[in-house]
């Protein structure tokens, strides 16, 4: 189980490919890449700023791959995230999981976005024409993450 | 007793505060210290803090790096935050 919080990009090939050689009874990986989108609410987005708390961001994202891995069985997973000053198309998170099969993997990589989305100390601020603002935390994302704990 | 207490986000920019080191006196108050608690004494600063931490905003809490809720109590040399919903991924 990996996890950084950093300001530099991620080179998604490389740390799929990481995972891939790591074992040879790996069979699957499913990966997730979130983006900086250009336009969010009928807003031009001209910059994203990410903020968070160190410290308790790598814990937090820690217990959600933990807790996953109670759930799921898969090999591993990592977890990048990007903090600091971003662009639309920039690349904001990495999550990619490991396994004998696809079904766990998937279900597991869902699950840690889910959580991540929901638990793990980032915020986002948005500069568009109108100025800069902080964004709202979605209902539909507490519902994702609802779905896990029924 | 004695805390540490962040801010993060929109409250950080509008209370102009990131970090404080708050110490109490070690009384009944203190002893029966809880998220909620602490609001209500911080909301008493002004009225940003009051709309900051008890007004339409949700704030999410923290004790040593843990999501809690309202009702979790702190001790002394805790490291408590504040902040609205996070909007990471």
């Amino acid at each position: 189980m990996t996890v950084r919080v950093q300001t530099e990009d991620f080179d998604v090939g490389f740390e799929v490919n990481q995972l891939r050689n790591a074992r040879r009874d790996t069979g699957a990986i499913v990966s997730f890449v979130g983006q900086v989108r250009d336009l969010n609410d009928g807003d031009t987005v001209t910059q994203l700023t990410l903020e968070h708390y160190p410290g308790m961001t790598e814990k937090a994202l820690e217990a959600i791959a933990q807790q996953a891995k109670t759930r799921w069985d898969f090999f591993d997973a990592l977890i990048i995230h990007r903090i600091g000053s971003l662009k639309p198309t920039d690349q904001i998170v990495l999550v990619a999981v490991s396994g004998a099969h696809r079904g766990e993997a998937f279900k597991a990589c869902e699950f840690i976005m889910d959580f991540l989305k929901t638990e793990a100390p980032f915020w986002k601020k948005e500069v568009t024409q109108d100025g800069e603002h902080w964004l709202e935390a979605k209902q539909s994302d507490d519902d994702a993450r609802e779905r896990w704990v029924k | 007793m004695k805390i540490k207490i962040f801010y993060f986000a929109r409250l950080k920019e509008t209370l102009k505060f990131s970090t404080e080191d708050l110490e109490l006196p070690d009384d009944a108050f203190a002893q029966a210290l809880t998220i909620l608690k602490l609001k209500a004494f911080l909301a008493k600063r002004s009225d940003v803090w009051q709309q900051m931490l008890l007004g339409k905003l949700k704030v999410r809490g923290a004790i040593n790096h843990e999501l809690v809720d309202d009702n979790a109590p702190i001790v002394d040399g805790d490291e408590v935050a504040f902040f609205p919903p996070v909007t990471g991924g």
